[in-house]
């Protein structure tokens, strides 16, 4: 038996490792990808006030903080059966907006892009931003830079802090919008507007525009059939901030719909002894191990999910976009066949970019915005809640159940990555079946495509990595029984 | 991509328990990143850069000239990185306030490792675990042997695992205050200007909180506490003269009160203010004179109001305040070697 082992791969908010066995004929027997990380926030946060909630739980990552933040406050408000004032839940959802564009555009950019436009198998010190800088012109780092800097400038006028905000409180928020912060808001809105057709445009010529791409985006290697999940709103559309949470199956059939306090009779998790994060799987299909297919209890909670699990866009150019994703992918531009092609989940983040351009606009613009009535004080007794909001990377659900004054006493999280688990192991696992093979040697082009296959999820470390060079560290060695490094390959 | 010139001083950046908020924050200071870059030769910055723990474990000690590392330290993995790095690098700094102080993470130490692991692998309502199966240090597969790290019982600040030269403050610490921390680097390294006296923050002011926010304070003489949600507050006044348990006075300015700003107290993050090493401590004498009684009872009852007082106090200093005593020390048996072991 020879073990190949991946380790460091990346920080998945700490540390993140693969082991690949491989067989006597050096093909891959087993894979694990191994999350070493707990910090223990569910069982902390007994006993603290459940309105700290926001501050202390946007704490589990300085990543997508405002995810955190606002789950948190969604719960909160459940938890004391609070209905927020309108303009409130406008202001929360447009500081949301403005957030997703950051973190998917620099994703896109940063992270991601860089496979595409120097390609999988260029040298790894062109194969970053700075590379693409140089190959697309100064001006795109330019409009990528400033991109992020007027997504920043919303969150911190409405959250605070551009790292982990502070507005949001049970019964709203704290901080709400004058007409001349407004203008501002309108003025990067507009800005990020432009950003998202431009993105659709570097998206065209760069990716769509080349066949090997294409090919590589539907080859079989990163492909898996697995269910979708995602938050829509009445008319099933996609929503970031609320609606309820849809699950359609691998051929698109709705399987399960229901409201985010719900949740437990929907989803569960599955522990296994060597990896210190759980497992999600759908309940109504139960826990079957490592496969995909009809049967299995594994979905995804991605961009390209939640567009599977939706019957479209709100707004009209990200409809457009959604159906031209599906049109090219599955030939069929209603998006009822899902799209299973882990790849194009790059593709998908693009449409959700154009769709968060449009809704912040609308938001921005919308006439209750800079109203004064922001936050009710809640009267009720606090009991329980639950609250749920799409993170860039899966659907986000937090729990708390509280005594009658609101103190802590139980806690329970899953977290958007977290829903990938099982999928991101397997796509893992399928892309080292497909590019290891006996005598084939293991070469640094190799190694980026088997980090292609979890990258395009976007795993939750992504965001730290948007402003340097893109690459994460990756080192292979390939050991004989004994432990002797037979071979070795890295960056 | 970095030029590596030999003449360039060495610069690591790391993170081991966190939320990557502190990485981000680096990031913030935009354009500088690139200035960061000139000056200096980045020799480890796993998030960013293709240099990985060997090529760290094969320098010479003491060749990384400075070493900023964020995040506290949770489990051996951590603690491993923090004892490496600390060899590697001429100058360490505890970098945020996770690796400053424990920060949120090390509110953990207000529960325990049992309590931490039977609720998120048995008792949570989501998890389906019938066999009761954990996380194990060594899993035996047909094919091999899978390893985790081993989680510690408590969750430390970089200084009570290795020795520490400097403290950046702050959850993050705000991206003006980083850079300034770098140019200060940079004079010292580039002019010879003279290193401050070890032990020091940098990246922060000197005062409180409070001289920062531009709330108008009075002679405060509260009767009252009320939690953030329970009331509207005046958007001029002192939030703490409205009776909201606000952190400001015992903790150190550099922030910009950016919370208090848009209505919402200070909950601590830049840590203690100078001359204080434990700010729990000062916020009860804070609080002491300004609470407007002199009967015991009306005291209590004035006290009672404040819900949470251990976590919001230690909100983000738990790992080092001085009611948690030292660490408390378990004694384990290796699953490996079977040797016992201290578990922090």
């Amino acid at each position: 038996m020879t073990r190949i082992t991946i380790d460091p791969i990346t920080r998945l908010e700490g540390h993140g490792k693969i082991d690949i066995f491989l067989d006597d004929q050096g093909e891959v027997a087993d894979c694990f990808f191994i999350v070493p990380e707990l910090r223990g926030f569910e069982a902390f946060c007994v006993g603290r006030p459940v309105e700290e909630m926001p501050r202390i739980t946007s704490r589990i990552c300085g990543v997508c903080s405002e995810a955190h933040h606002l789950a948190a406050a969604k719960a909160c408000d459940d938890v004391y059966h609070v209905e927020i004032p309108s303009a409130a839940k406008k202001l929360r959802e447009l500081l949301y907006s403005a957030f997703f564009t950051g973190d998917h555009a620099t994703h896109f950019y940063i992270l991601g892009g860089p496979d595409f436009v120097m390609g999988p198998d260029a040298p790894p010190a062109e194969r970053n931003i700075l590379g693409m800088i140089h190959k697309l012109g100064i001006d795109v780092g330019k409009t990528v830079i400033g991109a992020r800097a007027a997504a920043h400038s919303i969150v911190k006028a409405l959250g605070g802090k551009t790292i982990h905000m502070v507005t949001s409180i049970p019964g709203g928020v704290t901080k709400g919008l004058t007409e001349e912060e407004r203008e501002t808001v309108v003025a990067n809105a507009q800005r990020l507007l432009e950003f998202g057709k431009f993105t659709v445009e570097i998206l065209n010529d760069v990716v769509l525009a080349n066949q090997q791409y294409l090919d590589l985006i539907l080859s079989d290697i990163y492909t898996h059939r697995f269910h979708s999940m995602g938050t829509v709103d009445a008319n099933n559309h996609v929503n970031f901030y609320d609606g309820l949470v849809r699950v359609v199956d691998v051929d698109g059939a709705e399987i399960d719909k229901y409201h985010p306090r719900d949740y437990l009779n929907h989803v569960a998790e599955h522990v296994e002894s060597w990896s210190y994060l759980k497992f999600p799987f759908l309940k109504q299909k139960g826990w079957h191990g490592f496969s995909d297919g009809a049967d299995s209890g594994l979905y995804r909670a991605t961009p390209l999910s939640r567009l599977n699990a939706s019957d479209g866009m709100a707004t009209p150019l990200a409809q457009a976009e959604y159906e031209r994703f599906y049109e090219t992918l599955t030939g069929d531009r209603s998006g009822k066949t899902p799209v299973h092609q882990t790849l194009a989940t790059h593709w998908a983040r693009v449409v959700e970019v154009v769709y968060a351009a449009e809704r912040r606009m609308q938001l921005a613009t919308d006439d209750e915005i800079t109203s004064d009535l922001i936050r009710v004080l809640p009267t009720e007794i606090p009991t329980e809640g639950v609250g749920s909001v799409e993170a860039p990377r899966g659907t986000l659900t937090h729990h708390y159940v509280t005594d009658e004054r609101g103190i802590l006493q139980r806690v329970n999280l899953i977290v958007g990555t977290t829903n990938n688990h099982g999928p991101i192991s397997m796509s893992i696992k399928k892309a080292a079946q497909g590019l290891i093979k006996r005598g084939v040697e293991v070469t640094e082009g190799v190694l980026n495509k088997i980090e292609m296959a979890f990258r395009a999820y976007d795993p939750c470390f992504a965001c730290a990595t948007h402003s340097l060079p893109g690459q994460m560290p990756l080192i292979v060695r390939v050991r004989a029984p004994d432990g002797t490094v037979l071979a070795e390959a890295g960056r | 991509m970095t030029t590596r010139l030999r003449t360039k001083p060495k610069l690591a950046l790391y993170w081991a328990a966190s939320c990557g908020g502190c990485e981000i924050a680096v990031l913030d200071i935009e354009e500088k990143i690139l200035d960061v870059d000139a000056a200096f030769d980045i020799v480890f910055w796993p998030v960013a850069l293709d240099f990985k723990v060997k090529d760290v474990e094969a320098m010479e000690d003491g060749e990384i000239d400075i070493c900023l590392f964020n995040g506290a330290v949770r489990n051996s993995d951590n603690e491993e990185m923090a004892v490496l790095l600390r060899r590697k690098a001429k100058v360490l700094v505890a970098f945020g306030s996770c690796a400053y102080e424990g920060c949120i993470p090390a509110l953990s130490n207000t529960t325990t490792r049992t309590a931490t692991l039977d609720w998120v692998y048995r008792d949570s309502p989501s998890t389906i675990n019938p066999e009761d199966v954990r996380p194990q240090e060594r899993t035996e597969t047909p094919l091999g042997t899978l390893r985790l790290p081993a989680f510690w019982e408590k969750v430390r600040s970089l200084d009570q695992v290795v020795d520490v030269d400097y403290y950046v403050p702050g959850c993050p610490p705000q991206a003006h205050q980083i850079w300034a921390v770098l140019e200060t680097v940079i004079d010292i390294l580039e002019h010879g200007k003279p290193l401050p006296p070890k032990g020091s923050v940098l990246g922060a002011g000197d005062r409180t909180c409070c001289d920062e926010c531009a709330r108008t304070r009075e002679e405060k003489r509260i009767t009252k506490f009320v939690r953030p949600h329970e009331i509207i507050p005046d958007p001029d006044k002192c939030l703490l003269d409205q009776g909201i348990l606000c952190m400001g006075p015992a903790t150190r300015s550099g922030c910009g009160a950016l919370c208090v700003s848009v209505g919402m107290p200070c909950r601590g993050c830049y840590g203690p203010p100078p001359n204080s090493k434990d700010q729990g401590t000062k916020m009860v004498a804070a609080l002491a004179s300004v609470i407007d009684s002199k009967e015991p009872e009306e005291i209590d009852r004035i006290l009672d109001g404040i819900v949470d007082p251990i976590g919001t106090f230690y909100r983000f200093s738990m790992a080092t305040a001085t009611l948690a005593g030292a660490a408390a020390r378990r004694t384990t048996v290796d699953a490996e070697t079977g040797d016992e072991r201290l578990t922090p």
